[in-house]
């Protein structure tokens, strides 16, 4: 059977597990009048659910865990002696090649004869294979189903052992997003030391020129993969970003938090708000078509030469989606500063803006510090944008008006090809990773502990 | 106070002195805080207008895509040249693989018949000197169009002999010429339009042949290369479909298991605070990094199929699950402990306090942080890129596990078309799309969240 109509029994199992539980349990009830059962009827059902299907899922899963490499080995340890000899690396192409022909995809015509005997008798395996593991569930289903069942008694604790169950899968989710973490920096960590087997950290790390070259055109040549052209590219997009939304952010949360009067308040946050949810190709799109050619002619009006895709046209997209974050963020740092503080200035004689300017944000200052750092590391971290508009040319320049490239751009540049991670021109794209992780790991991690204090500071 | 800094020897100042200077002041001030103020309300303004703008932009630009030229023709299928057999019909006695078989051979043999006749040969009957351009008079129709008339004949060969009047789609530059996306005083060595057809399609367009009509190829037909009027969104919708499946089948439970876990049972110690500042980090980690996860892990590790939407679905459940923990946990933090209390008091075990009585409270706040989750999922471009979803995909997928594309997948692979004049409004009305299902996704939930919002 497939593994998909496996699951399915078994969830078809756990159904009737539940059932016959239930009318177990009440029949114990009847029998044993004079005893209180510990749990209701609906936890011995489960229990004799769970007892049936857990062990048997939990073979399945070791099942497919093993099976394909004892499979393998027991496949070619029946092949001719001069092919089982040669290096592992040969054997690994014959063994997909048998696997091709055994699934009947792939090359028929020229395969020689002992080629098709191992293939029949790696048929042969996975069909004896998947015969011995449904009668391995079955069986392991069914004593699970029958000991629980004779087990139920007034005195068991089913519920109990239902909970923990429950709890234990609990568990079982909390751990993915550890698991996640984990996953992402150890896969970065393990291409990225492949990547600097070629080339040195220092190389990689300080390097001024990025010219990757293509993987087909030979050992010999190398190319260049510096950082440092990346590099400044992410930091003049992100910063012209920054120029776009802080102040416009800033204006924007101070104007609601504190003049707006409650009806333009409550329409016009949820509006700026959208600017956040739109899809960043969406973004891209328009900076590409609308905006870069706009500021183009602007530029022509004006006697400056600007690219259509430039630093310029990405960095004004990008503020202009980044607006919400530090508005939102920041109108509610502001609103979090205590009125006290705010009547205590007012009192003084102070208008209205020199309370804002010189009361409520400086209070306000280390949760906008914060707001503006996750706005940054978002900057950062943006792709789809850059790709379209920023023009791609991994030059070292600090002219706006210019076609740049950046981290995210040269990921995407270096990896979406045939994914063979063995050249460094694909291998770069997990040091470019790694390297944007770390950053935006920072620039978080920054932000939140300030966030944090600040909150304590007023809570 | 300058005054007590000028003259260190008066140490008391008039009050009235005070009075006059801060009278003077007054006016500065008070034109100072108004034009704060007016640069706040400017900045709402502009922020507001960004929005307007955006939308402005991109609907002026697709609406119009939604609407193809199409010319009406009178189709004779000719049985001269539609020479096939008739349609196999299952024996008693035929086995299912058989008939299958047979089925096939004849699907085939339909496929050889040349369609493209039965088109030239009803425009010849409209266009004067037809024959004298033969070239011209086969690029006047899509040629996606051929099939959508062998799809006829396959589900009804009586339709043989027998004239039909058809609306079929024209070819991608003539749509160009009518809506007038192209400069139409360029030199005809520029021009994508041969004069011949020019003048034709003039005639047509003025006879009402040739009309504007709205056309749902852009929903029905996967996306094409070789017929460019025909091109549609179907393949990546259903990829998205397929992606959205999973994560709704696996972030959401996932992310509200954990939720319920770390803000419930999980016991306050470091371990607990790791998790908790490791879920943050991974809200807030740049998104193309969960490609490369997924480049390496799921693709080189497990071997899993390159530009499937099961592995698209795995690597945005992945990125979803932080939302949705995040949104799961404020939900349980804002229903308060009396709830719990009561429930534990009547003798209720926790985890029967929790799932009997806490969580349906939180359902509202829970479904709406998962759909604005998925909502997010849908517009995510960066990390499909990186898992192979790039490549151009010219079917329909079947199964979470065959190669797809996605909705914003094929905006980005619709804005790279060399036909600039026709694209830009296609990739407009892809966008509307996109941005309609997440304005109904992000409707629903605020919905939701109105309709039951409760304040405890």
């Amino acid at each position: 059977m497939s593994n998909l109509s496996l699951i399915v029994v078994l969830l078809v199992l756990l159904a009737l597990g539940y059932q016959l539980g239930m009318v177990r349990s009440r029949k114990v009830a009847t029998i044993n009048a004079d005893a209180r059962m510990h749990s209701r009827p609906h936890h011995y059902g489960m229990m004799v659910g769970l007892w049936a299907v857990l062990p048997a899922f939990f073979i399945l899963l070791l099942w497919l865990w093993l099976a394909p490499a004892v499979i393998n080995s027991m496949m070619l340890s029946q092949l001719p002696t001069d092919i089982a000899s040669q290096s592992a690396e040969q054997l690994r192409v014959v063994s997909q090649r048998i696997n091709n022909l055994a699934s009947n995809f792939g090359v028929v015509a020229d395969a020689a004869d002992w080629e098709l005997a191992a293939a029949e008798h790696l048929k042969q395996l996975k069909a004896n294979s998947a015969i011995i593991l449904t009668a391995l569930m079955a069986v392991i289903a069914a004593v699970g189903m029958l000991i629980s069942l004779l087990k139920i008694t007034p005195h068991l604790k089913a519920r109990h052992q239902v909970e923990r169950v429950v709890k234990a899968l609990l568990v079982l989710c909390s751990t993915v997003a550890i698991l996640t973490t984990i996953g992402i920096v150890l896969s970065m960590v393990g291409e990225t030391l492949k990547f600097f087997s070629f080339i040195s950290p220092a190389e990689f790390f300080f390097g001024t020129t990025w010219n990757p070259r293509f993987s087909t055109v030979g050992v010999g040549e190398q190319g260049d993969f510096g950082l440092i052209p990346l590099l400044s590219g992410t930091v003049l997009i992100a910063g012209i970003a920054m120029v776009v939304s802080i102040p416009l952010g800033l204006m924007v949360a101070v104007y609601l938090a504190e003049y707006a009067p409650l009806k333009l308040r409550n329409t016009a946050k949820p509006v700026i708000e959208v600017l956040a949810g739109i899809p960043t190709i969406v973004y891209g799109f328009f900076a590409l078509v609308t905006v870069g050619p706009f500021l183009r002619d602007l530029g022509a009006a004006i006697g400056l030469d600007i690219n259509a895709t430039s630093a310029l046209t990405a960095g004004v997209v990008m503020g202009i989606m980044i607006i919400p974050f530090i508005s939102s963020l920041s109108d509610d740092i502001i609103t979090q500063v205590p009125k006290s503080m705010r009547d205590g200035s007012l009192g003084l004689g102070a208008t209205k803006s020199e309370t804002i300017l010189k009361v409520v944000l400086p209070a306000a200052l280390p949760g906008i510090v914060g707001a503006i750092l996750l706005a940054v590391s978002r900057a950062i971290g943006e792709t789809m944008i850059v790709v379209l508009a920023a023009g791609n040319s991994p030059a070292l320049t600090a002219n706006p008006f210019e076609a740049v490239s950046t981290v995210t751009v040269t990921i995407v540049n270096q990896l979406t090809g045939d994914n063979d991670f063995s050249s460094p021109q694909s291998l770069v794209a997990f040091a470019l990773g790694l390297t944007l992780f770390v950053i935006t790991l920072l620039l978080n991690v920054m932000a939140l502990v300030i966030v944090r204090k600040y909150r304590e500071q007023y809570e | 106070m300058t005054i007590l800094a000028e003259n260190p020897i008066k140490t008391v100042v008039h009050p009235s002195q005070v009075q006059q200077k801060v009278i003077a002041s007054l006016h500065r001030r008070h034109r100072k805080e108004a034009w704060f103020r007016r640069t706040g309300l400017i900045a709402v303004l502009i922020s507001l207008s960004l929005v307007a703008l955006l939308f402005i932009n991109i609907f002026s630009k697709g609406l119009p895509a939604f609407w193809q030229s199409a010319i009406t023709l009178e189709i004779y299928f000719d049985p001269k040249i539609i020479k096939i057999p008739a349609k196999p019909e299952q024996a008693a006695d035929e086995s299912d693989n058989d008939f299958r078989q047979r089925y096939l051979d004849w699907q085939t043999q339909v496929g050889f018949v040349n369609f493209n006749r039965l088109i030239t040969d009803s425009l010849q009957k409209i266009l004067p000197d037809a024959t004298k351009h033969r070239r011209d008079l086969g690029r006047i129709v899509t040629s996606g169009e051929r099939f959508a008339l062998r799809d006829m004949v396959v589900a009804d060969p009586s339709i043989i002999g027998q004239t039909r009047s058809l609306h079929l789609l024209t070819d991608a530059n003539i749509d160009v010429w009518l809506k007038g996306n192209i400069d139409r005083s360029l030199p005809d060595e520029q021009q994508q339009l041969s004069p011949k057809m020019r003048e034709w399609v003039e005639q047509l367009a003025a006879d009402g042949v040739i009309q504007n009509r709205f056309s749902l190829a852009l929903f029905m037909n996967p996306d094409s290369r070789s017929s460019l009027a025909s091109a549609g969104l179907a393949g990546a919708f259903m990829g998205s479909f397929y992606m959205m499946l999973v994560v709704i089948l696996l972030a959401v439970p996932m992310g509200v298991a954990a939720a319920i876990y770390l803000e419930e049972f999980a016991p306050r110690n470091k371990l607990t605070d790791l998790v908790e500042v490791n879920i943050n980090n991974l809200a807030a980690v740049p998104s193309i990094v969960f490609g490369l996860l997924g480049a390496s892990v799921l693709i080189g590790w497990f071997n899993l199929p390159m530009s499937a939407p099961i592995v698209g679905g795995l690597v945005l459940s992945l990125m979803t699950l932080p939302t949705v923990i995040i949104a799961t946990r404020s939900t349980l933090k804002a229903i308060p402990p009396s709830i719990r209390q009561a429930a534990l008091g009547l003798g209720a075990s926790k985890m029967q306090a929790i799932f009997h009585h806490v969580l349906p409270l939180a359902i509202p706040g829970i479904l709406t942080g998962a759909i604005l989750g998925v909502a997010q999922a849908l517009g995510e471009t960066a990390p499909l890129l990186l898992i192979g979803m790039k490549s151009f995909v010219a079917s329909i997928p079947a199964s979470p596990f065959e190669q797809a594309s996605a909705l914003p997948v094929q905006i980005y692979l619709w804005q790279g078309n060399e036909l600039r004049n026709f694209f830009e409004a296609r990739t407009s009305a892809a966008i509307i799309v996109l941005l309609m299902m997440m304005i109904s996704l992000n409707g629903l939930a605020i919905w939701l969240r109105k309709k039951y919002e409760k304040r405890w």
